[in-house]
């Protein structure tokens, strides 16, 4: 049988991870199966969760997990950046900095005393950023983790040419679709749903917790709205801020709602401010 | 789905008005059922536009097939997806299927990349077709911006055959560049056959906007707005039927230039287009207000719709 | 089967089968009420019905009526429903939860198409996996309403749907006439209720523990007879059923007469008379924007409406890509998606589209299928997750209409 691969190269992945639990790594990883055919159409050259062999690049895509978080980071990603023709991030890290990204509203050297036995010997910026702060970025994935099959669709269209199958619309479609009951209406209990992309197929309300925003804000958000209706149901400030602030706090339109819950004086309604 | 459109004639039956109940299209089953085709020549009009010859797999499904100009197909790629695309073939001819489809989306992208001999599904043909049946002994006047002259080829291989039925046909097509015009190697064929054909060309003007001759190079054709065109079309009056389709915003400007000169506006046609999934009426996606562009479109009277087609964002 | 098949049997008070015909009546007791599941179950049918789960009450599975909700009745508001217990409360006297007929009619992913590629050529397969026949128990006149409009769209166009079509035609309805209403409903300006008028199996009228059952077709009549067969069931007098219509009038004529109490949910009503006009001549109404400020475009409206219909298809392939299937599924206004030509969506923003949704429901969808799409159930107004109210966006339209030219 003739090797194809002999006169079509097989396009180059790698896999880079910066600051990050590994997780969205582990869901390429867990994804075996189709990995296994991922791997028959493409070369993976770097993939450290996967093998410790390292090829250097070009690469023709780049996969890239975790936040920007120390100097170090800030000069290897514009390496990687160099390296690959596509760059794709993926997990809540890569894309909005993280739970780590938490430490952007405190002090660092706080955090280093009472977390380290030894602070001086930690070298870590003042913030957990994400990717595309620092280098421009194809396309952004979102999620904590990142869905295994989502995956598969951009890493398959970016290998095609197309633009990957990724909803931008709420997780309100989720829970309706799967006929969850909403934990907001239903039980009072503030949720992000309603301003979160979906992806997670409703993971958290499903299990009659309250989304925590794991894929970053949807497509179109009015959280001033969101918050402002449960601050009318009962939930304090402080609660809000915090629901807000979580894993993807720090992306745009999350950051900005937590700054202002944080900044105006309590209890003033969306409809009182309209 | 097939129409239960008869073979000979079936055009002269067809009603013209705005929202026309009279096109009997009693279901013939499954409106998702597809057929396949195969992708018999594939011709590049224009860079990035390419037309596809489609020949159904099923003689019996050849056999019945009919459209009437104006109306559109469904082309599926099974895993990729599927578009709306006007049927530019003729209609007399209607088992040798054209479409001209600029590669702009997953689905028309993926269809790029196909290949003569390849195959696809196809579903239809669905929605209102172009009024000329009905509109014999008047001047017609066909107004294309773009890709739009891609839904009047069949209506233009129909009045080119039957020219005497008409007082005059006029095709103008305007594009933003000359390498963007389309079916250029048809017009002296056109010509030929009794038609008036103009092209023109705006360079990077947007509608309303003033054009730059000296940025067209290389074009000793006319350099201006498709509307500047259409004013100076001699036989524009309260005779004229008009037929446009382009950009919403060309159709609107067109319409306006047309009743300025006497046309009625139950006599401008316009076909819409809009995102749409199934053709024909039940997933919502094409609503133009109170109609679905799929079935009650995509030909419209400006009369009717003329009052939402000047809301932003509906 | 034909009622008129089963052998006769012994009949002291109560009325053997031959009497259970269209359009009488007859008392069924709650236990009886499980013989008319069992019976709807042995005839090879999915039975669902309303129970408590998950903080509301939700259509599920049913196999027996100690699973329905004895004692729950539901309160609803802007953004709001909780469940309490009652004592004084029967069977059925929650009123609407998120779930209508639509979640099973016209479900949230339907496979509508299967496509094989062999030897590089595509063909559509034919057989659909099938679905066992579906019967509903508690369906209220509100939903009936919104069943018939879905009808309308789904069934009574050009095109029919042949996936709406094969439940819709195995569909056995046991209607219930409420006799509550939640603030939020107001089926009573619709005209879609709360009494059931029609276009049911069976329909029930709760008495203290048991049901005044209309029968509404020979089917209904034949499940009846099944639960009734060795145990006949008393027949209702003509006092005993004008009783019964009367609770219903008397809960519309409430319904009519409720006003704004301090402290409680605003009760809704919606003035219909020239509604499509009003909206179609206030396209441009600073309204739109003044909603939107509130409006998330989560979706939720449009998802737990019982006519909603928008839908998209997705295109699921397995690893090879030549398996192919064709998923529908529900798809909404809200989303960028629904209004997305050549990269960009034409209703951009969040006024944009809830007009859309608003003036589809109450206006456009009187031109497309000759009746409003709104069945005043509520659901849209109480699953808000920012408790927007419909009606309460047409008032304002309809207080300050500004000078306009004519209806389009």
């Amino acid at each position: 049988m003739a090797d194809r691969t002999a006169s079509v190269r097989k396009p180059r992945l790698a896999v880079f991870k910066f600051a990050s639990c590994d997780g969205c790594q582990l869901q390429l990883l867990d994804a075996c199966g189709q990995l296994m055919q991922l791997a028959d159409r493409v070369e993976i050259a770097q993939f450290l969760e996967a093998s410790s062999r390292v090829d250097p690049g070009p690469y023709d895509l780049g996969l890239v997990e975790g936040s920007i978080s120390t100097a170090e980071d800030v000069e290897r990603i514009q390496a990687i950046r160099r390296d690959c023709r596509f760059l794709v991030t993926i997990g809540a890290c890569a894309t909005s900095g993280g739970i780590q990204a938490l430490r952007n509203w405190g002090k660092i050297d706080e955090f280093l005393s009472a977390v380290y036995a030894s602070p001086e010997t930690i070298d870590a910026l003042a913030t957990s950023t994400p990717i595309a702060d620092h280098v421009p970025v194809d396309f952004e994935l979102r999620g904590c983790p990142v869905d295994p099959h989502q995956l598969l669709d951009v890493v398959t269209s970016v290998l095609l040419g197309r633009r990957p199958k990724v909803p931008s619309q709420s997780v309100c479609v989720e829970c309706k679709s799967r006929g969850t009951v909403c934990v907001a209406v239903a039980r009072g209990i503030p949720c992000l749903g309603p301003v979160t992309q979906a992806g997670c197929g409703a993971l958290c309300p499903t299990h009659n917790r309250e989304c925590f925003g794991c894929y970053g804000p949807a497509e179109a958000v009015n959280l001033v709205s969101l918050t402002g209706f449960y601050e009318q149901q009962g939930a304090s400030r402080e609660h809000l801020t915090r629901l807000v602030r979580g894993i993807n706090g720090y992306s745009e339109a999350f950051r900005c709602e937590s700054d202002r819950l944080q900044e105006e004086p309590d209890g003033v309604s969306t409809r009182e401010r309209a | 789905m097939m129409r239960a459109v008869p073979r000979e004639g079936a055009e002269q039956t067809l009603p013209g008005g705005a929202f026309p109940s009279g096109v009997a299209t009693a279901p013939a089953g499954d409106p998702w059922r597809a057929h396949a085709v195969r992708i018999e020549g594939i011709v590049e009009e224009v860079p990035g536009v390419r037309s596809y010859d489609l020949r159904f797999l099923d003689d019996a499904v050849a056999r019945d097939y009919r459209f009437v100009p104006g109306q559109f197909n469904m082309l599926h790629l099974p895993g990729i997806g599927e578009a709306a695309i006007s049927i530019s073939s003729d209609p007399a001819e209607p088992a040798q299927l054209a479409h001209t489809v600029r590669a702009v989306g997953n689905v028309t992208d993926a269809l790029a990349r196909m290949r003569v001999g390849e195959t696809l599904m196809l579903r239809g043909p669905f929605g209102r077709p172009w009024p000329i049946a009905e509109r014999t002994g008047r001047d017609l006047v066909l107004v294309a911006g773009g890709l739009g002259l891609a839904s009047q080829r069949a209506a233009i291989r129909q009045l080119a055959r039957h020219r005497e039925r008409y007082s005059s046909v006029t095709v103008l097509h305007g594009a933003k560049e000359p390498a963007s015009l389309l079916y250029t190697s048809e017009y002296e064929a056109w010509k030929a056959s009794g038609l008036v054909v103009r092209g023109s060309v705006d360079g990077l003007a947007d509608q309303g906007g003033t054009v730059d001759a000296d940025a067209i190079p290389a074009w000793s054709g006319r350099v201006g707005l498709v509307t500047d065109l259409l004013s100076e079309v001699t036989t524009l009056s309260e005779r004229t039927t008009l037929l446009c389709c382009g950009p919403d915003p060309m159709m609107t400007a067109v319409a306006d230039v047309a009743m300025r000169r006497g046309v009625a506006a139950d006599e401008i046609f316009l076909s819409l287009e809009r995102n749409m999934a199934c053709a024909v009426r039940h997933c919502g996606l094409c609503q133009f207000g109170p109609v679905f562009v799929c079935q009650d479109g995509p030909v419209f009277s400006y009369a009717a719709i003329a009052p939402f087609l000047r809301v932003p964002h509906l | 089967m034909h009622p008129e098949n089963h052998p006769t049997r012994p009949e002291p008070r109560g009325v053997g089968s031959e009497e259970l015909s269209v359009g009488a009546s007859v008392w069924l007791p709650l236990d009886r009420l499980q013989g008319v599941i069992d019976a709807l179950r042995a005839d090879g049918m999915r039975v669902v019905g309303p129970q408590v789960a998950e903080g509301a009450v939700v259509y599920r599975d049913l196999e027996r009526t100690s699973d329905l909700p004895l004692g729950w009745i539901d309160e609803q508001d802007g953004g709001r429903y909780r469940l309490t217990q009652q004592a004084e409360a029967g069977v059925f006297d929650h009123v609407v939860g998120p779930h209508s007929l639509k979640n099973f009619l016209f479900p949230s992913r339907d496979t509508i198409g299967r496509f094989l590629r062999e030897d590089g050529t595509w063909k559509q397969l034919e057989d659909l996996p099938p679905e066992p026949p579906l019967a509903v128990l508690g369906v209220r006149a509100c939903d009936l309403a919104g069943l018939a409009i879905q009808d309308r769209v789904f069934l009574g166009g050009e095109a029919v749907d042949p996936h709406y079509r094969r439940r819709r035609e195995s569909l056995f309805l046991v209607a219930v006439n409420c006799r509550r209403a939640a603030a939020t409903c107001f089926c009573h300006s619709t005209g879609c209720g709360p009494a059931v008028t029609g276009g049911f199996d069976l329909a029930l009228t709760e008495f203290s523990g048991r049901f005044l059952c209309d029968i509404g077709s020979l089917r209904g009549a034949e499940m009846l007879a099944k639960a009734a067969a060795g145990s006949p069931l008393d027949r209702c007098t003509a006092d005993e059923v004008q009783r019964a219509r009367q609770q219903s009038a008397a809960l519309e004529q409430a319904m009519h007469a409720r006003r704004e109490v301090p402290g409680e949910p605003r009760p809704r009503s919606m003035e219909m008379e020239g509604l499509r006009d009003l909206l179609f001549n206030n396209l441009e109404h600073a309204r739109w924007d003044d909603v939107a400020s509130r409006c998330l475009s989560c979706t939720n409206c449009t998802l737990v409406c019982p006519t909603c219909f928008c839908a998209s298809v997705t295109e699921v392939a397995d690893l090879s890509g030549d398996h192919v299937e064709r998923e529908r599924h529900w798809a909404s206004c809200f989303t960028l998606d629904h209004a997305r030509m050549h990269g960009e969506s034409v209703r951009s923003s969040t006024a944009s589209r809830y007009r859309q949704w608003l003036t589809h429901k109450l206006a456009g969808w009187i031109d497309q299928f000759g009746t409003s799409g709104c069945t005043g159930c509520g659901r849209c107004i109480t699953w808000c997750p920012v408790g927007i109210d419909l009606t309460e966006e047409v008032a304002a339209i309809r207080d300050a209409p500004p000078p306009q030219e004519a209806t389009p």
